[in-house]
């Protein structure tokens, strides 16, 4: 019991499909991981590794067409996955919240910013309407909206786009929820304002004390936002860890090539090493390792079999049959060199 | 001035480029400055990275470049030639000559016919989803260019030379008769630049040409860019907001704010001694992949939005958001002024 109030939010063994018209799509396979409260977790993968549709399978809110098919998803040692929709909605939003990609589409545009943002006070909590007012200025100031009442009366369309992250962050967290999910939440903005964002998301979590979850393909954002990362691909973890582990000791081939292909200071002159190949179909899954079709260093076991998490250091695992190398040859008795 | 010595050096020279659209507000129209009065030139086989946030502006430059746009005022040279001249004439320091009247003193203008110069300047557009058209084969999408352009003597000829610039972009030959959805995003960012590569031009604009696609597949596109131009000696305008990528694969790096030319340096140089205020936010701004840098690194966080283009600050438009911002730069823009090296710095206090 004391492990599991350790831990705010816990993911086990996750599954997720879609069912699409050329067959079921499996999104995730397989996902688990334990959130502490107040650190920040970084989901990290290229479109398709099925980091999105994780947050979203935590939130349940998939399409009509996506079904949770296995695995649990505790708060706070309770499994929600078995929850019905009434207790999800108190879930939402009051528990955890979730911010989305793009500001432009992700708020009701025939609504004013002050009507959405009251809506969630009113449905959260036993605040009259002029409390909800007071309550939604409050945190567009936090935010750093500036003239927050005469944004109340404003809509979506008459922000920018780093306001209108801002009035989503602010909606997010106006219940102080103790879990943040951000799907990529300043993949849509421009730098300058990307760097706002991300200095007022540490910012709250400080003053707020929430758990954050960092859903992202930029191993920037990740690097500077994130106690601890895991990388996936093809709907599974191949590797977490904390950041210095996942950047200066990378253990699964994925993660390495996927480090060696971005520009860094020190290879500026040099060639970038891309991965080969091309991104993974899921309605055609390797039976094995799903990096294994374009991994370069891939045996013969990474075809048949789908490797478990090796334990590579301290907190920090990778599934990759490279780890357990020796082991494996000895066993094959180097039959795999041809 | 020898101008004809200058125009040897450069393959692209823009000067004084200035690109309005009109915007209706009511009963008036107003113009907005997309571009307003840049200059810059690129050398043959170079590759110059243009970078700043959405709305600066960068995107227009490209496509007035191509005269997809017709420029309101400036000049433009291509290969010795003048494709675009307004007329305007401007004197040393920049200033425009003006009559005792302040009309302009206009010289010829020059307005080209560019269909033969579309042969040798071809863009590559950011959207590999949007940029082919899905009801042709890949065959004929790259065939097109040699079809407008009559390039090949019959069907045999116009089939070898679109599976030789299927094999130069990494294509397979069997690939040619599908069409563009049957293949992921980097696949068709190759069909794209293999339908620029057909006429054998000897400049391409890269308008956000790997923004829209995976890390993993944004290291192939950028080698391949960089492997052609080794081979065939192509320049880029490379108009991208991922500054590491531009830093990467660019010679030298040009930085826009508000339509205005802030910074133009060499990329090392740039990223290792940025001068304009806006450069140094800008590049502080960018997350690097590396906890231990990211942790003792300090972002210069800039304040505030980018200004409407509508409603754009008189003087340096950058000012509002400036710490160093004076009076003088309220009252005049800065021309870009040369600090060593062709590092050149449009700011009046650094």
């Amino acid at each position: 019991m004391s492990e599991e109030n350790k831990y705010i939010l816990q993911v086990k063994d996750l599954h997720t499909s879609f069912a699409t018209d050329a067959g079921e799509v499996r999104a995730v396979n397989g996902v688990s991981f334990n959130l502490e409260p107040g650190k920040t977790l970084g989901i990290v993968g290229e479109s398709g590794s099925g980091k999105s549709v994780t947050s979203y399978s935590i939130m349940q809110i998939l399409a009509e067409t996506g079904k949770i098919t296995g695995g649990e998803v505790l708060y706070r040692g309770e499994d929600i996955s078995k929850w019905n929709e009434k207790q999800m909605q108190k879930f939402r939003g009051e528990k955890c919240s979730i911010i989305f990609q793009d500001p432009m589409t992700s708020l009701n545009p025939v609504f004013t910013i002050g009507n959405q943002l009251m809506e969630a006070i009113l449905l959260h909590t036993d605040k009259d309407k002029k409390q909800a007012r007071e309550r939604a200025i409050e945190m567009l100031t936090l935010v750093g909206v500036n003239e927050p009442e005469s944004r109340l009366k404003q809509y979506p369309h008459e922000l920018s786009g780093g306001m209108r992250q801002r009035v989503m962050i602010a909606m997010a967290l106006v219940c102080e929820p103790d879990i943040l999910i951000a799907d990529e939440p300043t993949t849509a903005l421009d730098v300058t304002i990307q760097a706002q964002i991300l200095e007022l998301m540490q910012d709250l979590q400080k003053k707020l004390g929430m758990a954050i979850i960092m859903v992202t393909h930029d191993l920037g954002v990740i690097a500077s936002m994130c106690d601890e990362i895991i990388v996936m691909y093809g709907g599974r973890v191949c590797e977490r860890g904390t950041a210095d582990a996942i950047f200066y000791h990378p253990a699964h081939e994925y993660t390495k090539g996927l480090l060696r292909s971005i520009p860094k200071a020190d290879n500026m002159n040099e060639k970038l090493i891309p991965i080969g190949g091309t991104p993974i179909n899921l309605l055609q899954m390797p039976e094995g390792c799903a990096f294994c079709p374009r991994c370069e260093s891939a045996m013969k076991i990474c075809l048949k079999q789908q490797p478990a998490e090796f334990r590579v250091g301290e907190d920090h695992l990778a599934s990759c049959w490279m780890n357990v190398k020796e082991i494996y040859e000895a066993q094959e008795g180097g039959s795999n060199e041809q | 001035m020898s101008s004809e010595k200058k125009n040897n050096d450069y393959l692209l020279e823009v000067e004084h480029l200035k690109q309005y659209f009109p915007v209706h507000q009511g009963f008036s129209t107003i113009p907005l400055k997309a571009v307003d009065d840049i200059s810059f030139a690129i050398r043959p086989g170079e590759t110059l990275g243009l970078v700043g946030e959405s709305g600066c502006g960068k995107t227009t430059v490209g496509r007035t470049l191509l005269r997809l746009y017709q420029p309101t005022a400036g000049k433009i040279t291509f290969d010795g030639k003048v494709l675009f001249d307004s007329g305007e004439q401007y004197d040393e320091n920049g200033k425009m000559i003006v009559d005792a009247n302040g009309k302009p003193v206009m010289g010829k203008k020059v307005d080209v016919n560019m269909m033969p110069y579309r042969k040798e300047m071809q863009m590559v557009f950011q959207d590999p989803y949007s940029s082919l058209n899905p009801r042709m084969t890949v065959e004929d999408i790259i065939g097109e260019p040699l079809d407008v352009h009559k390039l090949y003597r019959n069907r045999k000829e116009r089939r070898e030379k679109i599976l030789d610039l299927m094999e130069l972009v990494g294509l397979n030959a069997e690939h040619a008769m599908r069409y563009a959805h049957e293949f992921s995003g980097g696949q068709r960012q190759r069909i794209g630049i293999a339908r620029a590569l057909a006429v054998n031009p000897k400049f391409i604009v890269c308008d956000e040409a790997v923004s829209a696609l995976d890390v993993s597949i944004q290291a192939q596109v950028v080698n391949m860019f960089e492997e052609l131009q080794e081979k065939l000696g192509v320049a880029y305008l490379f108009i991208a907001h991922d500054l590491l990528v531009v830093h990467h694969i660019s010679d030298r790096i040009a930085v826009m704010y508000l339509g205005k030319m802030m910074e133009i340096a060499d990329a090392d140089e740039l990223n290792a001694n940025p001068i304009h205020p806006y450069t140094l936010s800008l590049l502080s701004a960018v997350p690097i992949p590396d906890p231990e840098t990211a942790r003792k690194s300090h972002r210069i966080v800039l304040e505030g939005d980018v200004p409407s283009p509508l409603k754009m600050p008189t003087g340096c438009p950058f000012r509002t958001r400036c710490k160093y911002a004076t009076e003088k730069c309220g009252q005049e823009m800065p021309q870009l002024t040369d600090r060593g090296n062709g590092h050149m710095v449009a700011c009046w206090n650094k």
